[in-house]
């Protein structure tokens, strides 16, 4: 596949990344996402202390032709955001999984029963792009 | 939905592996390696556009030019042999039909390029303004367009002929050019600011044109990039050039657009005179105004322009400009708003966003 999917992730069906360290969630595009974007131009990132839930709106991203929701994957509370992607949001494209978007606290033992494994993930994109 | 209308280059833009979407009732690649890159390549070199996708008919007999003059807001009695002028079309209300090319084979034989997704309405306006010593026909089906834009345009092209295109002078067209063994039409127009030509030749004949034109870098430096939809749109948008649907409408007319040089009112009749005659007599209520977002984001179409509590007017137009790496738009504004210089508001998503009015283009040719 011509896309990168990264082992150890969680994903959604809308094409974003999540990955669990304990109760902290860092949350991204995945590489297929980029690439079907293409030239993201800006993002308007979530609000620090943001209470989000799973599949809610938490960032809009602007290519030049479009405007893309970035949907949370987990319930949980903003608490950091990554502010280079302001200056520099093309890192989205240049490196999607290095480029995170938020970071997201969620209560301990949060669990979202809707994401989707690497495998699964693998499978999702692989029927989208063939469509 | 109806079947999507397909040019003679699709498999091309299928190859080349374009993102395809549907404009107009065809299936156009709107971007192939990314619309910032296929920009600044136009820019900068020359990219290839497939614009088959637009509608030619041909206006022959001896009435051709009258017949011109009363559909057509601009002049067509100035055009001589080989010349192109571009004019809307009105409604008698004053309203815009379309915005065309004229091209003059001579003063009895005129082709007519319009916008893809108003043929099949232009034909039918046409056809009902049509008068007895003038033949109107659709030439859509067996007419395959390519654009070459950028400033490399003219080296790359003339390495497929021995025509001399560099005297071949902007708004001008040689009717018969041999281009790399096949017949075609040429002339030096375009939609993107910079100096260029676009090809009319047969939808047979498309692909191999097409194929000998991306090939021509190899030996003389950068080769064609492959252009989309998403690029001329940006290119379009950055020398200000209006789009059907965006600036102009059938409830816009050319004046609100800005378009005075492209009605005569010194020509005699012509369809809208009157209604576009009292409104340039009592003023108009919206202009058209260049915008630049001083904020973060990107300005896009249908978003409400503020000023305190009162919305002044509405975006018409908006990207982000890789040109000038910020976000550039064009917005209707009561016409005692445009100031250039002035700060007014967009609203983004419920937020309000600081935003200059400049005057236009936002980018002249060779400026950067």
């Amino acid at each position: 596949m011509k896309w990168e999917i990264r082992k150890g992730l969680k994903y959604t069906k809308t094409h974003e990344w999540a990955d669990f360290k304990g109760d902290l969630v860092t949350v991204g595009i995945t590489d297929y996402a980029q690439d079907m974007l293409k030239d993201v131009v800006y993002i308007e990132p979530p609000e620090i202390g943001q209470k989000v839930q799973a599949g809610e709106s938490l960032a809009v991203l602007e290519s030049v032709k479009a405007v893309t929701d970035f949907y949370a994957s987990v319930d949980g509370e903003v608490v950091e955001i990554n502010e280079t992607l302001l200056e520099q949001p093309e890192l989205l494209n240049e490196d999607p999984y290095g480029a995170w978007v938020a970071k997201i606290q969620v209560d301990t033992g949060y669990e979202n029963p809707n994401l989707l494994d690497e495998d699964e993930y693998a499978a999702l994109v692989k029927k989208e792009a063939d469509q | 939905m109806a079947e999507l209308l397909k040019t003679p280059l699709y498999e091309k833009h299928v190859a080349l592996k374009s993102d395809l979407v549907e404009y107009g009732g065809w299936l156009m690649p709107v971007q192939y390696e990314g619309v910032i890159t296929e920009v600044h390549s136009t820019r900068c070199s020359a990219a290839l556009f497939d614009t088959s996708h637009m509608g030619e008919f041909l206006v022959e007999g001896a009435g051709a030019t009258e017949f011109l003059q009363e559909v057509l807001t601009n002049d067509v009695s100035v055009l001589n042999e080989g010349r192109i002028i571009y004019s809307p079309i009105c409604y008698p209300h004053g309203g815009t039909v379309d915005d065309i090319l004229i091209y003059c084979y001579h003063p009895k034989k005129y082709l007519l390029v319009v916008n893809a997704a108003n043929s099949a309405k232009d034909y039918a306006w046409l056809s009902e303004k049509v008068r007895p010593g003038v033949v109107l026909s659709d030439l859509s089906a067996e007419t395959a367009l390519i654009a070459i834009q950028g400033p490399n345009s003219l080296s790359a092209l003339q390495s497929l002929t021995d025509a001399p295109l560099e005297q071949l002078r902007y708004y001008r067209f040689i009717p018969q050019v041999e281009l790399a063994g096949v017949n075609c039409m040429v002339s030096r127009t375009g939609y993107t600011g910079e100096d260029g030509f676009e090809i009319y030749c047969a939808p047979d004949k498309a692909a191999s044109i097409w194929d000998k034109l991306l090939e021509t870098g190899d030996d003389c430096g950068p080769s064609l990039t492959p252009a989309g939809l998403g690029a001329r749109d940006v290119l379009r948008l950055e020398v200000s050039l209006p789009l059907y649907g965006n600036e102009l409408s059938e409830k816009i007319t050319p004046l609100e657009a800005g378009l005075f040089r492209f009605v005569s009112f010194k020509k005699g009749f012509f369809i809208g005179r009157e209604a576009l005659q009292k409104q340039k007599e009592k003023g108009l209520t919206r202009q058209l105004a260049g915008l630049v977002l001083q904020d973060r984001g990107v300005l896009r179409k249908g978003y409400p322009v503020i000023e305190g509590e009162n919305e002044i007017g509405v975006v018409s137009s908006g990207t982000y400009s890789p040109t000038l790496n910020k976000s550039i738009g064009m917005a209707f504004l009561a016409p005692d708003k445009v100031t250039p210089g002035n700060l007014v508001e967009v609203m983004i998503r419920n937020k309000p966003r600081s935003a200059r009015i400049v005057n236009m283009p936002f980018y002249r040719r060779g400026s950067q």
